[in-house]
């Protein structure tokens, strides 16, 4: 087992007890709520006349059902207004903050957590939602819930949770030209597989990583979930203490993060730390990667030939074909020129500033292609204002693209964003499932923002960096936001 | 405050199987998304897979779960890592509400796992091989019983075969001694929980 990483010292402080299943019980050091996967557990509760016992470690938003045009209220969708009112009675009968939409801080859960700079190093982290992995970046401990254990955590303030092993994921190098942390991701998934991190957690380090802002951190622990694994994380470091630093809980409260510093930096795996499992990726020889299918490790350099299905290990080889004939594509060809309907820049994995800045830089001056309909979904009213506030909105806006309201949008099309029919859809989410965006014909091409940006301006999937001469460099984003 | 939840404990389950083939079938196909649009868990039975049961004219298709010979089946036997995707609770939930008590497969997505767990519901494992072979037997003998048992970790069907099969050690022994309910589990360690909170800095150390 392992011994003496981020993970085991950090579950170690939070062990309460162990349980008579064995299971670890752990304190939760904030839990994030929204409207989809909490209200059942809000009436599990209540049915035992039982209380939240620590609404002040508890944070709501509401994202899934949001619609990201006509926010008046009542909601035109009945079934979205009934869950949000039941979000806002639960929150105020508990006493737990709500940011709502009229809040100005609202937005995807793993998007306003680490904005309000209540995602630090060190805590315990859950929420009823897969991608609670994304606050990993920050060297929190974050896992996925379902309803019944958000049930156990509002009555308990804790979590019955199985240790697990840690495999070192390290990426050495430097990433090339529009090489981001979702290529990485999308790489990463693309060798070990869907499944390839069931039993594990993930600690990303090596030189790419390091070199990662926050915003980039949060896209690669984000779809540690698609690689199976319960959890990822970065260990924290300056990048991480600078964003810090910066969040409104931190400016306010200056003396709170020079207490805490120490114990952030004493939560870092050791220079001797012993892993479960390591594997090294050169970070240098990847390019943009794009899915070829129905599952996120049915991915593909932009430049590389689709594989041909018994090319594939045996077991993944009726899924390929599968696959191959839903998304319509053919082995040995590129993914490069297959037409697109829809390009989606959006979701908790690439919504955030940095995210939108890179995308722009494609999109100035251009124009999106007459067959496609494009949007972009920040992901907070913060991303929101600061992209309007640097003339980013315009950009979009004078391209073609729409610009929404922020939430969770067309990555799971819980709202009337959807994909009709068979389109395919460029998107920036995390999931290519089939019907995953509405539809059960439409096909979902994963890929970068910009590679998104690129798609829309050309019609097809695109090597962006035959688009784009710039260099990669959007600056940090601390604070704001992003 | 009330800790008086009975909670049975699960020590074997039997029933007809229905197998469900394929790998890395996702809770978004479980459970198609716009079903979520809930805020109880009632009724969801009839969206499990809603999406491969009923075409885009809302025809029903060939999928198992609409064939006759299945429909009462409580024994669903899957492939490898099934319930990946999405934490949604919505997709054991839908399958319980269907009708499904055990779930035998290659392997499972965790957090789906996890959630079958807190509805006491086991995800047994067993080879590749057996688990086809199961599949097959099941498409012979519709209405031939399936029995797991929890506590020895076997599989039993037909005239004479057992298999061996796994369950996770906790799941097992939170099944089989029927504390799978974790809220009063964990409710009782109220003094060990304040205890661990007050030595974490960001919680107890500066505040207090």
């Amino acid at each position: 087992m392992s011994e003496g990483t981020l993970y085991d010292t950090v579950w170690d402080a939070h062990r309460v007890t162990t349980l008579p299943n064995g299971q670890d019980q752990l304190f939760v050091g904030l839990h994030l709520i929204h409207e989809v996967t909490s209200p059942q557990a809000f009436s599990m509760l209540n049915e035992r006349g039982m209380e939240v016992a620590r609404p002040d470690l508890t944070l709501g938003t509401v994202d899934h059902i949001v619609p990201t045009d006509d926010r008046s209220r009542p909601y035109a969708d009945d079934a979205a207004e009934e869950m949000m009112q039941a979000l806002e009675a639960n929150a105020e009968d508990a006493g737990i903050d709500l940011l709502d939409p009229t809040t100005g801080n609202q937005g995807i859960v793993h998007v306003v957590g680490p904005e309000q700079g209540l995602t630090q190093p060190g805590k315990t982290i859950v929420c009823g939602d897969s991608h609670t992995a994304t606050h990993g970046a920050f060297g929190a401990l974050a896992f996925g819930i379902g309803t019944s254990q958000i049930r156990d955590v509002l009555a308990t303030g804790t979590i019955a949770m199985d240790k697990k092993a840690v495999r070192k994921v390290e990426v050495t190098g430097e990433l090339g030209v529009a090489v981001t942390a979702k290529d990485v991701i999308l790489e990463i998934i693309r060798r070990l597989g869907t499944d390839g991190g069931v039993g594990y957690v993930y600690e990303y380090a090596g030189e790419a990583i390091e070199a990662l802002d926050m915003a980039g951190r949060m896209s690669l622990c984000n779809m540690s979930i698609e690689g199976g694994a319960r959890a990822g994380y970065v260990n924290p470091d300056e990048t991480t203490y600078e964003w810090l630093k910066t969040t409104e809980y931190f400016t306010e409260n200056p003396d709170e993060f020079d207490r805490l510093r120490p114990y952030w930096e004493s939560i870092r795996s050791n220079a001797d730390a012993e892993y479960d499992d390591v594997i090294t990726i050169d970070g240098g020889e990847l390019e943009p990667v794009v899915t070829w299918g129905t599952t996120p490790e049915q991915g593909v350099g932009i430049t590389e030939p689709i594989p041909k299905p018994t090319a594939l290990q045996e077991d993944k080889q009726a899924r390929a074909r599968d696959a191959q004939t839903h998304i319509g594509v053919e082995p040995g060809e590129t993914m490069e020129g297959y037409a697109v309907d829809v390009a989606f820049l959006g979701s908790c994995t690439n919504a955030r500033l940095p995210d939108i800045r890179r995308a722009a830089r494609v999109v100035e001056g251009k124009h999106v292609h007459e067959d496609v309909r494009a949007l972009v979904v920040p992901g907070s009213q913060r991303v929101s204002a600061a992209a309007e506030a640097e003339g980013l909105r315009d950009v979009f806006v004078n391209a073609g693209f729409e610009w929404r309201e922020p939430g969770c949008s067309m990555c799971l099309a819980m709202n009337d964003d959807q994909l009709v029919g068979d389109e395919v859809c460029a998107s920036s989410s995390n999931r290519n499932f089939v019907g995953r965006q509405g539809s059960s014909s439409g096909r979902t091409v994963l890929m970068n923002p910009s590679m998104v940006a690129g798609a829309a301006i050309t019609g097809e999937v695109t090597d962006v960096r035959d688009l784009s001469t710039d260099d990669d460099t959007v600056g940090s984003q601390p604070g704001v936001s992003a | 405050m009330s800790d008086s939840v009975a909670v049975p404990s699960v020590t074997d389950v039997s029933g007809t199987g229905l197998p469900l083939r394929g790998n890395d079938i996702d809770t978004d196909q479980i459970i198609p998304a716009r079903f979520l649009k809930v805020v109880t868990f009632d009724g969801l039975g009839q969206f499990a897979f809603f999406d491969q049961r009923y075409d885009e004219k809302d025809n029903p298709t060939d999928h198992p779960m609409n064939q006759p010979q299945y429909e009462n089946a409580t024994v669903l036997v899957v492939n490898s890592n099934f319930g990946c995707g999405s934490s949604r609770e919505h997709a054991p939930q839908a399958l319980m509400r269907w009708g499904i008590d055990a779930i035998i497969g290659e392997s499972f997505a965790e957090i789906f796992a996890g959630n079958c767990l807190s509805l006491g519901i086991p995800t047994v494992t067993a080879s590749a091989e057996a688990i086809v072979a199961l599949q097959d037997w099941v498409e012979a003998h519709p209405t031939g019983d399936i029995s797991v048992d929890i506590e020895e970790e076997t599989i039993s069907y037909g005239e004479s075969t057992a298999i061996d099969a796994t369950v996770d050690e906790g799941q097992r022994k939170a099944l089989v001694e029927g504390i799978w309910d974790t809220t009063a589990l964990m409710q009782s360690n109220q003094q060990a929980i304040e205890t661990t909170a007050s030595e974490l800095p960001y919680i107890g150390g500066g505040k207090s």
